[in-house]
This record gives structure tokens, sequence and C-alpha cells, in this order.
């Protein structure tokens, strides 16, 4: 007999799972309850808006993107890591994936859901938010195809379409791991509908692992995209401060490193609530650092270069948009943001610091706060001094602005507390291929 | 007396499972399913020939394909539907279109390998819940062999001798003719074999 620890077994790993699937206790419910009343909060803001008009924004005229487009992309960015932890480290097949991926990919397609409501929150008349979409209708026009912001509508509903059903995908053998063994009858049928029937035979895995491979081949180039059709939005413009070439892979390596830490600050409660420290170890931990001490460099390199490039093309509005940035009226929010982002990454460099979860927990939660910062400095601080000193102008969000903004993540941690309680938050059949084979003879060995 | 037969075996163990296989393949019987919680490169070897591989590729080719000429066409023809100078650039432009091709190529693609996975692992020879255990999704392997009835015995018999705990037929358990022969017969049943090529009971009982 093979001497398998108790907590590699294969049969640990779905009594983990199904763990988290009981019946929610009472601090669930009190979590949940508290964020709905945040949502709710939103919610009526997002009304009284509707109802009042876009005036109740804080727009002002020369700034008329402000917190919802900062929203926009902080969310789509929060949602690259997720796919770039289930697809891109798939290909490279790292192992330390493996336990967190699920739980990545989940909020790759919640923060996508929230990312895409505010293109139509930020819209004047958001019932109409169908005309982004060509459709043929009875005045013969279609849609701009040269605009990035129709790039952007493309790109954005092709990477929740995608990352959904990627995500579905992956849970397949997992769901049908919990029909296996759940009680009830409602719940039985339930997850029978959604497992499609999976029994896990040789057959099935070998389409199934194909299938896979091949989404993760289209997932790569696909978050890749995304986040550099999201930086067109502002590039293909000529203002200062957007208009550079460098802004597709400082989008996408902030995008990325925006959503590392955002996995941290989920994995990390997750892990000592539900305790899996058998499952999500140190070692994913580590590995998370290490992508974010890279990701934070790339960051922290492109917001040096800026200056670099504004100084060295000469060009006058791109110099001063620049120097504002660094000692303007929104010289808090830069500095922030270069702390945040530049410097305090550069903690992980030690061993001990990742080691404590503590202190990553809220290394992630300033990561968070500086690269929100970072896109409100990209978008407002450039609209607000553009070329013409006459229409120069001051932005101010307001309590509406931010009150949405509350209830974007209040909205993101709703789904995200049904889906720990509903699905399987680790992937079972991934753990499974690296944990001990069972084998009688020759012991038991690591795939 | 043409009549086939399906019989799921249960194991703990992925080499029982695979020696199993291996002993099942080498006495003629090609019919054979095995189930395991993960997938695993072993078994897939020992049960590989005879086996095409995965078709799903062609439909990720041809969905990609058609996804990047759905975009191009859409692109251009409803450009040329209206033609409306926009930002002095010619009416059909083709480098800004490529972002839509290229999203229009992954969204299809995608959704057609789905369409894939689906049509090729589920509905076409999908097992029967009878010739199934819960325990598969779990910590469990199994077998099953499609077998004509007259080679129902031997085959119980390699089951059991290779290892399998549990022996499943319609999804009762089988009990054990013989209990005291469980440890100590070794590969016995090998001379008690007729040669009965089941390769045309193979196709019947497949579908």
């Amino acid at each position: 007999m093979s001497q398998i620890a108790e907590k590699d077994k294969y049969s640990s790993l779905n009594k983990a799972v199904m763990n988290m699937l009981t019946r929610p206790s009472f601090g669930w419910w009190a979590i949940f309850i508290f964020d709905l009343i945040f949502l709710a909060f939103g919610i009526y803001c997002f009304i009284y808006q509707v109802y009042e008009g876009l005036g109740v924004a804080g727009y002002s005229h020369p700034v008329l993107w402000g917190v919802y487009i900062t929203d926009f992309v902080f969310w789509v960015g929060i949602a690259h890591s997720g796919t770039l932890i289930s697809a891109v480290l798939f290909l490279f097949r790292a192992k330390f994936r493996m336990s967190i991926y699920r739980i990545a990919e989940a909020m790759t397609v919640f923060a996508v859901a929230t990312a895409g409501l505010f293109p139509i929150i930020h819209l004047g008349r958001p019932w109409n938010f169908y005309w982004l979409l060509p459709y043929p209708n009875q005045r013969g026009l279609w849609v701009n195809f040269d605009s990035p912001l129709l790039w952007d509508v493309f790109a954005v509903s092709t990477y929740a379409t995608i990352s959904s059903v990627f995500f579905f995908i992956g849970m397949i053998p997992d769901i049908a791991a919990i029909r296996d063994s759940v009680v009830g009858k409602t719940k039985k049928v339930l997850y029978s509908v959604l497992s499609l029937g999976w029994k896990g035979s040789n057959w099935e895995w070998s389409h199934y692992t194909r299938a896979y491979f091949y989404f993760a081949c289209f997932a790569t180039p696909l978050v890749i995209s995304v986040h550099s059709v999201v930086s067109w939005d502002f590039a293909m413009a000529n203002t200062p401060g957007w208009h550079t070439t460098i802004f597709p892979p400082y989008f996408v390596a902030g995008a990325i490193f925006s959503g590392l830490a955002m996995v941290i600050t989920l994995c990390i409660p997750l892990r000592l609530i539900f305790k899996l420290e058998d499952y999500i170890t140190m070692e994913n931990f580590e590995g998370m650092s290490k992508m974010i001490i890279l990701t934070s460099c790339i960051v922290f390199y492109a917001y040096l270069i800026e200056f670099f490039i504004a100084w060295y093309s000469g060009n006058k509005y791109e110099y001063d948009q620049f120097l504002y940035r660094a000692n303007g009226d929104y010289a808090f929010f830069y500095w922030t943001m270069m702390f945040c982002n530049g410097i305090v990454p550069h903690a992980l460099w030690f061993k001990k610091i990742r080691n404590n979860l503590v202190i990553l927990f809220i290394i992630s939660l300033l990561i968070n706060v500086g690269m929100w910062f970072e896109r409100f400095n990209i978008i407002v601080i450039s609209l607000s001094k553009e070329f013409e000193p006459g229409s120069w102008g001051l932005y101010r969000p307001s309590w509406v602005e931010l009150g949405i903004t509350v209830g974007s993540f209040a909205w993101f941690f709703m789904f995200f507390l049904i889906f720990v309680r509903t699905l399987p938050a680790l992937s079972i059949a991934e753990i499974k291929e690296i944990l001990p084979v069972p084998k009688k003879n020759g012991g038991s060995d690591h795939e | 007396m043409n009549e086939s037969r399906k019989i799921l075996g249960i194991y703990s163990y992925v080499d029982l499972l695979i020696d199993s296989i291996k002993e099942l393949r080498a006495k003629g019987f090609e019919d054979i399913r095995a189930f395991s919680p993960v997938p695993n490169h072993e078994i897939e070897d020992a049960l590989d020939r005879g086996y095409e591989p995965s078709k799903v590729k062609y439909f990720t080719f041809c969905g990609a394909l058609l996804g990047a000429c759905v975009g191009a066409a859409f692109t251009i023809l409803t450009s040329m539907d209206w033609p409306i100078v926009t930002s002095a650039k010619p009416i059909v432009s083709i480098p800004p279109y490529m972002i839509i091709i290229f999203e229009c190529m992954i969204l299809i693609g995608g959704l057609s390998t789905f369409l894939g996975l689906i049509i090729n692992s589920r509905l076409r020879r999908n097992v029967n819940p009878i010739d199934y255990d819960e325990r598969f999704s779990n910590d469990k392997f199994g077998l099953l062999v499609t077998c004509n009835n007259g080679d129902f015995e031997e085959v119980e018999h390699i089951l059991r001798n290779f290892g399998s705990e549990e022996l499943k037929v319609n999804g009762e358990i089988l009990e054990e003719k013989i209990p005291e022969s469980e440890p100590a017969v070794e590969k016995k049943p090998t001379e008690s074999v007729v040669e009965e090529k089941p390769t045309e009971e193979k196709k019947e009982g497949d579908s």
C-alpha cells in the first residue's frame, strides 16, 4: 500500500470542496447582506442618475470621462489576470496555478460582468446602449468600424463570452463530482444538468483535454488584444498623455498586475475561512508574488519612460502634461499611484514578506488602490489640461459616481460570495493531477 | 448467443487498472472504456491502439476560419452598404477591421470548440448511467468492458484477478461465485479462452 498522506488523497480533496458547499453559515449571510446593502446604494445612485440626468455625475466641461471610465478600465484590468492564470500559465505548465485558477477565473467572469456595466452607466441615455451593436435598422445605418469605442464593444463582449465558456468548460468534471456526492433531489438535478452528463471516461477526457488546450490557445492572444483595445480608446486620440505607442503593453502589464493583487485579496480570506491550507499553499502565493514583482517593474518602467518620452519628443503639450501630473492639482493621486504600484511591491523581493499573509494582503490592497488611481490619472488629468488654456478645468467625482463605484464592488463580491457556496472553487480534477496517483505496486508517484 | 453484455470493474489503483487493460487487450477484448477522476496518460497509452485522436481540432479550425470570414465580410459589406467617409479614411479600411476580424475569429472559434467538445464527448457514445459509478469522480477508477455473452465469465475472471474490488452488471453488484479463489489464482484463466474474435459483436454493442 502506498503511503499517501491524508491530505493528498483524492477523496480528501472532494471532501474539502464539498465542505465549501454546505449550508451557508450565519457569518456568510451577514457578509452577504452587508454586501447587498452597498449594492442597493449603488443601484439607488444609478436610478437617481437616470432620473436626474448625467449632470449629477461630476462631469464638467473639459473632463467628460471620469470615474465611470476609470472603473471600466479598472474592472477589465482585474479580469485579465484570471485569464493569465487559467490560460497563459496553463500553456506554460506552471503548477502553482492549479489550486488558484478556478478562483482567478471566476474573478475574471465577474469582473467582466462588472466592467461591462460602466460604459452603459456612462451613457446619457443608457436605455439606448444597443445602438453600439451592429444590427439592421430601418435607417440602413451601420456602426463605424473605424472607431476604437466599437472595437471595445467587440473585444469586451468576445472576452466576456469566451471567458465564461472557458470557466464553464473547466468546471464540467468538477460539477460532475459534486453531482455524484451531493444530497437532495433539486441539487442533484441542477448539478446533473450543469455537468452535461460528464462521466470521466477516457473518451471524454481525451476530447476534453484537447478542447481545453485550444481554448487556452484562444484565450491567450485574446487577453492581450482586449486590454490593447482598451488602451487604444485613449491612445487613438491626440490628447497629451494619451497619444503614445507604449499604451498597449503598459496597459496589459498593468492589468495583470492589478488582477494578481485581486486574486491574492480574494484567496487569503477564502483560504482562512474554508481552511484550504492543504491546497492553496504558500507556493501559490510565492508564484503570484513573483509575478507581481515582474509586472510591477514593467508598470514602473512605463511610468518613468513616459516622462522620458514626453521630454525627448520635444512636444510642449506632452511635457507640460506630465509635469502637471507630478506637481499639479492631482499630484496626490499621482504620488499615491507611484508609491502603491512602483515602491510597495518591491517589498516582495523579501521571502519573509512574501510568506507573511497579513502583509501580503495589505500589499495587495494597496496595489488595487494604486491601480485604480493609475487609471484615474491617465483619464482625468489628461483631459483636465489639454491644449487650450482657456478650456482647462478641474473634475471632482460626485457622491453619485462614488456610490456607483462602491456599488460595483458590491456587485462583484455578490457574485463571488454566491460562487464559493454553489460551485467548486477549487479545481478538483486539476489538483488531482498534481496529487500522487494511487498505485498499489511501485508506490505512488506524481504525474 | 450473439448478445453482448457489459461489465463494470471498479478499482482503487491506477496500476491495477492498467494491468487489467493490457490483459484484456491481449485476450482480444477491445471494447473497453476506462473511467478516472483525472486525465491519466498511462490509461490513454494502454488504450490507445484503435482509437483515433480527438476530432475537436477540426471544429476549432473550421470555427476560427469561419469567424475570420464572418468578421471580414461583416465589416467590409456593411461599410460598402452605406459608404460614408469618416476621418478622411478609405471606405474600406482594412487595418482597423483586423481587430474586428480577430475578435470574431476567437469568438466563433471558441464557441465551435465548445460545440466540438459536446458533440464528440457527450452526444455520441454516451455512457448509460447504469454503467457508471458515482465514485469515479471521487477516488475510484473504472473499466467498462463490453463482451459477448460467451466471454462474460472470462472477462469477469480477468477483472477480479487483476485487482478489481467490485464488479457491477446493469448497476447491480456482481457477487463472487467462488469466494476462496480470490488472491491465490494467478492468471489462470488463459487456458480456458476460446478465441472467439469479438470484433463483430463489438460494433453493435458499441453504439
